[in-house]
């Protein structure tokens, strides 16, 4: 099969990574939309389902091994600190405890880009490792955690960006607070010039709120010493990038190290990286000879397992009387906790829209709470809410419609590299999701409703990566029964990736799903493919699913065409068979061709392909909110969410439409309740469980209309497949707040908007 | 065992007291004490007195076991009869992930005492099977995408099961309400939804 080396740049979340790999070089035929398609497409139903319905799927959270012991992590109760001593002696001497890890019996390993190491002395944030204990049952290790005395030295501490960016701030890091030493900055045009072009300049400040991933599955892992070799069951994203994590930690070829995760309770992005806790147990499993499993509590989940940056956002944008924008900028701050991570939100308002002149400048700052992880469309969120609603103002203040008004901005090509774009069917989705929300005639003037609840209907648009690249890897195997294993380099955290892949090669092999077996998740077993984040997953990974099966088929034609003595040219494939053209007779299945042949497996490895030079690859998409505000109580009640969006070819409506549930509700949790809150006397958390970080329950959901508009991007791959999972929630809380807008003729600024805020925007003076 | 110790009521305590005095091997001519097995003996002996037993139906399965009184019903469950499809998720009673059934009604095992689950019926994600074949709710969640992850998806499953038992034909309010403690991060509620009002259908 064709192979080269190529260059390819693509996003992942909001890096623009650029990778140098082999990939397939063969142009396969493009498919057809999805309605002459067998399998993509079709609304089928998950191929875990049994296992996750029957109780019998074991996630990392259940794995239990022979002699297996339990450890748990003791964090700090001070949001900064040095720990002067600690003594295990009391913790040691209780039954059953079998051994315990601190800074001070424990390798310095490095971590979290070399500004830590696995127990810091200096800890930095409530929640952050000081000890770890194994013991013959969680419950032993957990008392243990109690009997472990530790002499803190308190420190001053610093809670907020204002206060972290001040001169003389408590410093995180010997470096200063700011990740970088520096802001990132961005420019294209001439802004100065740009606003004096304007007839209108609106400048206004936004702010949203620090979001905990909190999935359902906590973060835990089993370690497993089989003589050097470690395996290592994990709940992961990133089974590659965690084995490479590991095994640098731990000094070991990676070939010694392997990472499982066959099934995840969600992630979010929390679970992207390798967690201190893997390499903690790693270690307690060698002291003690025992395999370890090592779990946090939902406390530490909340604390340090990862959270959404906040912001305040400054946006300023200048538009001539009929609604062009002439220049836009952005300075934001956002806090990314203890530990350094971006905290910026710039990529909406760089790529969204046709402007010029445009400049941003965003700081991360880091203060001692538990360190910010990529979260679903990291940046995007808080960028599209402060975007999309300082250009709904703008829209007002010109007497231009706020649809319209987008559809006046659009950007044929990419505004940031010039470049045109593989596919963009932004417009059509404006047009689409206007329609099915009638828009133009739910429309009111902002807050004309009489009685105290009153509605409104809002939009914003949203933009994202998700378009994939190489390098990724997908080996099919044929058996000589004609029944099939796919592996696939990939991970799958409830988006369905088992079944999409197993889609794909159904497809192409026209062999049942049933007789397919789809391994992902085992770096032992499966070749190399990226972490499940940055929405794409199903973009990297179908190409290549496709690439193997072709290859798989263009092997059983060779076969037949040896065993028949005809050439290929006379032959073809259908519903795993070979035909002869002229001869219907002449025929063979591929049991009997691999009998023939003395075969007992065909493999292929598959590859995705390069993406095209010079184009910009994204997807995009609108999404209309219609809410009632409670103007007495301030509750906002999210009605309905019509949402069109472009993500390529579609693989699976039942999957897909789900994960665009999720992605919505989870904007609508964003929006009005989830908020993480530090005490500003203490620095302590305020709400590190489920009781008082509230998200969204059965009772919270809207009616949910999803559209697709797209078919196909045929530039981007051999599947034409782009990701959705992150565009899903981008643009929600944006269309919310508008809405409410609509409704109240009172403008919100500040995420989440809850009932207190509400109030205060309507009886404020 | 002294005969002062001969008690008359078969009682948790009396039975701890009397194997605690570490005349084990004279329990057997006392005929007041019904037969216990030898693997209690033996773990009383190993682990201490400071397990109370515990006797109740899991799946339909009765069992004798014993328990330190801080145990959950949840640890019982996943811990000693591995039955992990009954997941923890926050372990407070605040998310609903760990809802099993006792009696037929939806409790929350991470937040019961398993010796507070004396004497009651518990059924899990698991007894809902019938073999290796899906129970009509399962079914349904399965087919109509219920879940993502999977993980809150027994939990949800079991807090259904109870609503249809006491409520074979709900609205779609009073579904709504007696799902509104179970969480699902994945936020898969609209099929969650759809799948037990499909269940409900089903239930002619």
């Amino acid at each position: 099969m064709p192979r080269k080396i190529v260059k390819s740049k693509f996003f992942v979340e909001e890096n623009e990574i650029e990778t140098i790999g082999e990939v397939s070089a063969e142009k396969y035929k493009d498919w057809e939309n999805n309605d002459k398609l067998k399998i993509v497409g079709k609304p089928i139903s998950r191929i875990d389902g049994y296992d996750k319905m029957s109780g019998t799927a074991v996630y990392t959270f259940d794995v239990e091994l022979p002699r297996m012991a339990y450890a748990r992590i003791l964090g700090s109760p001070h949001p900064n600190a040095r720990i002067k001593k600690i003594n295990i002696k009391k913790a040691k001497e209780l039954p059953g405890v079998l051994d315990i890890l601190t800074s001070e019996n424990t390798q310095k390993i490095p971590w979290y880009n070399e500004t830590t190491v696995l127990f810091d002395p200096h800890v930095r944030c409530e929640g952050d490792e000081v000890a770890a204990v194994a013991a013959e049952t969680e419950q032993i290790a957990e008392d243990a955690l109690k009997l472990i005395e530790v002499n803190y030295e308190e420190l001053s501490f610093v809670i907020s960006a204002e206060d972290a960016l001040k001169d003389k701030a408590v410093k995180i890091h010997d470096s200063g607070n700011i990740v970088g030493s520096k802001p990132a900055e961005y420019f294209r045009g001439n802004v100065d010039e740009g606003f004096k072009e304007a007839d209108i300049i609106l400048e206004d400040k936004f702010t949203t709120q620090v979001e905990v991933h909190n999935p359902t599955e906590v973060h835990c892992s089993v370690a497993a010493w089989e003589g050097n070799k470690l395996k290592i069951w994990d709940s992961t994203q990133a089974v590659f990038g965690n084995r490479h994590t590991i095994a640098e930690s731990l000094k070991m070829p990676e070939s010694e190290v392997t990472i499982i995760t066959k099934y995840m309770g969600g992630g979010f992005g929390s679970k992207l990286e390798a967690g201190k806790y893997s390499v903690i147990a790693a270690l307690l499993a060698q002291n003690t000879g025992r395999p370890v499993k090592i779990t946090v509590d939902r406390k530490q989940m909340n604390l340090i397992m990862g959270n959404r940056p906040d912001s305040v956002q400054t946006l300023k944008a200048g538009i001539k009387k009929d609604g062009t924008l002439t220049a836009m900028t952005l300075n934001s701050v956002g806090t990314v906790g203890a530990y350094p991570n971006g905290g910026g939100c710039s990529g909406p308002i760089k790529g969204l829209y046709k402007c010029l002149n445009l400049s941003t400048k965003e700081y991360s700052v880091m203060i001692n709470a538990g360190r910010a992880r990529a979260f679903r469309a990291p940046g995007h969120v808080q960028g599209t809410f402060a975007l999309e609603s300082l250009l709904d103002e703008l829209a007002e203040k010109a007497g231009i419609d706020p649809l319209d008004f987008r559809l006046k901005n659009y950007s044929e090509n990419d505004p940031i590299s010039g470049n045109p774009y593989s596919t963009k069917l932004l417009r059509e989705a404006y047009q689409k999701g206007a329609e099915a929300a009638d828009w133009y005639k739910k429309r009111k003037s902002p807050g004309s409703d009489k009685g105290y609840l009153k509605y409104g209907i809002g939009m914003a648009s949203q933009i994202w990566g998700g378009t994939g690249g190489p390098p990724a890897n997908v080996t099919v195997k044929l058996n000589r029964d004609g029944s099939v294993i796919i592996l696939g380099g990939t991970q799958d955290l409830g988006t369905g990736t088992y079944t999409i892949i197993t889609q794909v090669v159904s497809e192409v092999l026209e062999i049942p799903m049933e007789k397919m077996q789809t391994i992902i998740g085992d770096t032992s077993a499966v070749p190399y493919g990226p972490q499940s984040g940055g929405s794409i997953t199903a973009a990297t990974l179908s190409p290549a699913a496709r690439d193997a099966a072709e290859q798989i088929k263009s092997k059983v034609i060779s076969g037949a065409s040896a065993v028949l003595g005809l050439p290929e040219e006379q032959l073809f494939y259908k519903n795993a068979m070979v035909y002869t053209k002229d001869d219907k007779s002449k025929s063979i299945s591929i049991p009997d061709l691999m009998n023939k042949m003395h075969e007992q497996m065909f493999v292929a490895n598959g590859m995705r392909n390069a993406n095209p030079e010079k184009y910009a690859l994204n997807t995009f998409g609108v999404q209309f909110a219609e809410v009632e505000v409670n103007t007495e109580t301030g509750k906002i009640r999210v009605i309905k969410i019509v949402a069109a969006h472009d993500i390529g070819r579609l693989l699976n409506w039942k999957t897909c439409e789900n994960q665009f549930h999720g992605g919505i509700i989870q904007g609508i949790g964003y929006a009005l309740m989830e908020e993480r809150l530090l005490d500003d006397n203490t620095g302590k958390s305020l709400n590190p469980n489920f009781y008082q970080y509230k998200i969204p329950v059965i009772k919270d959901i809207p009616e949910i209309e999803i559209h697709i508009v797209s078919t196909g991007d045929k530039l981007l791959s051999n599947t034409g497949v782009k990701g959705m999972s992150e565009p899903a929630t981008i643009p929600t809380s944006a269309a919310i707040a508008n809405a409410v807008y609509n409704a109240t003729g009172k403008r919100i600024r500040s995420l989440p908007m809850t009932p207190d805020k509400v109030l205060n925007a309507l009886y404020s003076l | 065992m002294s005969d002062k110790a001969k008690p008359k009521v078969f009682s948790r305590r009396g039975f701890i007291k009397g194997i605690g005095s570490g005349v084990v091997g004279g329990y057997m001519v006392a005929p007041a004490i019904p037969k216990i097995s030898r693997k209690i003996i033996d773990e009383i002996e190993k682990e201490g007195t400071n397990k109370e037993p515990l006797s109740l139906k899991i799946n339909g399965k009765k069992v004798n076991i014993l328990v330190e009184p801080r145990t959950t019903l949840a640890e019982v469950l996943r811990n000693r009869f591995k039955l992990t499809g009954t997941k923890v998720i926050c372990n407070q009673g605040e998310c609903g992930g760990c809802t099993v059934l006792m009696n037929g009604n939806a409790v929350f095992s991470c937040h019961l005492l398993a010796l507070d689950a004396a004497g009651t019926e518990i059924t899990t994600i698991e007894g809902l099977m019938s073999g290796e074949k899906l129970h009509p709710i399962q079914e349904a969640f399965a087919e109509h995408d219920g879940l993502q992850c999977g993980f809150c998806t027994p939990g949800q499953i079991m807090a259904a099961e109870a609503i249809l038992i006491k409520n074979p034909k709900p609205s779609k309010e009073e579904i709504i309400d007696g799902m509104s403690g179970n969480l699902c991060r994945c936020a898969a509620y609209p099929n969650i939804l759809k799948s037990i009002i499909a269940a409900a259908e089903n239930n002619k």
